[in-house]
């Protein structure tokens, strides 16, 4: 398969491969796929109690369409806020990388992991504000 | 050392410079058509390809007259089992095969299933129309079959006994290493049984079938036994009258001849007949029509005879470099998976899984070595292979697989060289893994609750 330039850039050059401390309360963590299906992406956002994402971290198996989307979303964002974030598409992944037709299932899981990682970082916040009350 | 470096012998192999050699006379002046019987021209041409077809013949053991040249596998696959079926359908209708056949063959079988089912829809719909004393719509036959319960109805009964030109289809499981289990094979054996096709050597994870065993079982029995041979014919010694083999498919290009020639062996003593699936000036003794490709034939036989003299020695040389290799990744790399049996398997084969480490990635990233991802989601179906599958392998071990193949031109430097690579990128593909990283700090990953996308 021809992958465009971009996709093979993310693939050799990754950016932001890492782990962060899950339990860390100002981390999300969201892990989407399946190993079955032969995609697995794991992103972190380190989030600042008002909601400004500071960081980013992820880890993929998966294709490199699949490595290439989820080095390009923690680039993407970094420096925004969770609610800019929510509105990152997997239409502007795929269009950004040009993705092939076959691969759009990979900018999906792409979108799918910033909205897990920023529901988990929710979660926590809510749980600590329910056990500080 | 050239890059890149073809380690992909399954899907074809490069033409020996000698066998193009002995094939340009017959493309430049000795042109002629094999059947042409008036001329010089056309007696050079005979007489390459009877020559050319003896070497095919040696190679397995047979003579000559039973070497039917077509165009290739694919082609030799369709013709036995389209030409057993039809040829022998009053005798019974049911084949054997196994489930991790090559594709030519599942799909043949596939067809064959479909035709008769159609056949049967039709005789359903007639003895409706009888029954209801009317024409019936095929919409109406669901309803109209519950009525009239055609599972009880002698005639229908009678009807569907009857050759369709279609057949029923037994797909085996096989065992963890790959192999048929014999017993399951008698088993499944019943008095309609007229065909059991089962592959020689295995085209993804190189596994050799117990071909011998199935022959006198199938013998014993009296059923035919086809053997789609392509990938093992060359590599490791076969014989058609030692194996009780009846019907064998060859092709040329995976033992360094050209493409687009390969042949069918049919069985003269005691005598398999087939129906052509191909008609036309009666070429090949009517069972294969059409001119034959007299160039392709001459490379194909030197090929055979290069195959035949030069076995013992080239095995022993290429598993030599199977051995480098496996042991090179399997020493360096934690949680690797040999795919299929090692004691039964073609010399150049190593079907690997590298687990957490995806393979279509792991290919992406050794662009300089043409492998094959043991999967097949590089197309628009992220279904892992169903070769893995049907041996039990995990579908992530699945999607991180892949099939190195050795062939005659494989050398030792390339070998050390794909092992340098291959390990690199796995480690680094792995550091990238949160699979790796999750199964490193001793996580279940069948604990975990996965989001199917």
């Amino acid at each position: 398969m021809a992958y465009s330039d971009k996709v093979i850039d993310h693939y050799e050059n990754p950016r932001n491969v890492g782990t962060m401390d899950k339990e860390d309360p100002n981390v999300g963590t969201g892990l989407v796929g399946a190993p079955a299906c032969g995609d697995v992406m794991r992103l972190q956002l380190k989030i600042s109690d008002d909601g400004l994402i500071e960081d980013a971290r992820f880890k993929t198996f998966g294709c490199g369409s699949a490595i290439a989307s989820s080095s390009l979303v923690t680039e993407w964002v970094k420096g925004k806020t969770v609610d800019q974030a929510m509105t990152i598409s997997n239409k502007d992944v795929a269009r950004e990388l040009a993705l092939p037709p076959v691969k759009i299932h990979c900018s999906v899981l792409a979108e799918d992991a910033i909205k897990a990682a920023i529901e988990d970082f929710k979660k926590k916040r809510a749980a600590r504000k329910a056990q500080a009350s | 050392m050239k890059l890149p470096i073809y380690m992909d012998n399954h899907a074809t192999t490069p033409m020996d410079p000698r066998v193009l050699d002995v094939m340009l006379p017959y493309l430049r002046e000795d042109f002629g058509n094999a059947a042409s019987r008036n001329h010089v021209f056309g007696w050079k041409a005979e007489a390459a390809v009877k020559k050319a077809r003896q070497q095919v013949a040696e190679l397995i053991g047979a003579t000559d007259q039973e070497i039917v040249f077509t165009s290739g596998a694919t082609e030799s696959d369709n013709l036995a089992i389209k030409g057993v079926v039809e040829y022998y359908k009053s005798k019974g209708d049911h084949i054997i095969t196994l489930k991790t056949e090559h594709k030519a063959i599942l799909d043949t079988c596939k067809r064959l299933e479909r035709v008769r089912q159609e056949r049967l829809d039709e005789l359903k719909l007639l003895r409706l129309g009888q029954l209801a004393g009317r024409d019936v719509s095929p919409e109406e036959v669901a309803e109209l079959a519950t009525k009239h319960d055609l599972d009880n109805d002698e005639t229908y009964k009678k009807w569907a006994e009857m050759p369709t030109g279609g057949a029923r289809v037994t797909y085996l499981d096989v065992e963890k290493d790959g192999r048929v289990n014999l017993e399951k094979l008698e088993e499944a054996m019943t008095p309609k049984t007229v065909l059991v096709s089962i592959m020689f050597a295995n085209n993804e994870i190189g596994v050799v079938q117990p071909i011998a065993e199935i022959g006198a079982l199938c013998r014993k029995k009296g059923v035919l036994f086809h053997c789609d041979a392509v990938q093992g014919i060359g590599k490791v010694p076969f014989d058609v009258e030692a194996m009780k083999v009846d019907l064998a498919s060859i092709t040329s290009h995976k033992m360094y001849g050209p493409k687009g020639i390969g042949a069918l062996y049919v069985r003269r003593k005691p005598r398999v007949r087939i129906a052509p699936i191909i008609d036309g000036g009666g070429h090949e003794r009517g069972m294969r029509s059409g001119t034959l490709n007299v160039a392709a034939i001459v490379g194909f036989g030197h090929a055979a005879q290069l195959a035949r003299e030069e076995l013992a020695d080239e095995a022993a040389r290429i598993l030599r470099l199977r051995e480098k290799l496996r042991k090179g990744l399997t020493d360096a790399l934690d949680m690797t998976i040999i795919n299929g049996s090692m004691e039964h398997r073609l010399p150049g084969n190593l079907n690997i899984s590298f687990a957490h480490a995806e393979g279509e990635s792991l290919m992406m990233g050794i662009k300089d070595v043409a492998v094959s991802s043991g999967s097949a989601c590089t197309s628009a179906s992220l279904e892992p292979s169903y070769v893995l599958r049907a041996l039990g392998v995990d579908e992530e071990l699945a999607h991180s697989s892949i099939r190195f193949g050795l062939g005659r031109f494989t050398t030792e430097e390339e070998v050390d060289y794909v092992v340098q690579l291959v390990v690199d990128k796995v480690r680094k593909l792995r550091d990238m893994s949160p699979l790796y990283e999750m199964a490193k700090e001793g996580i279940d990953l069948k604990s975990i609750e996965w989001t199917a996308h």
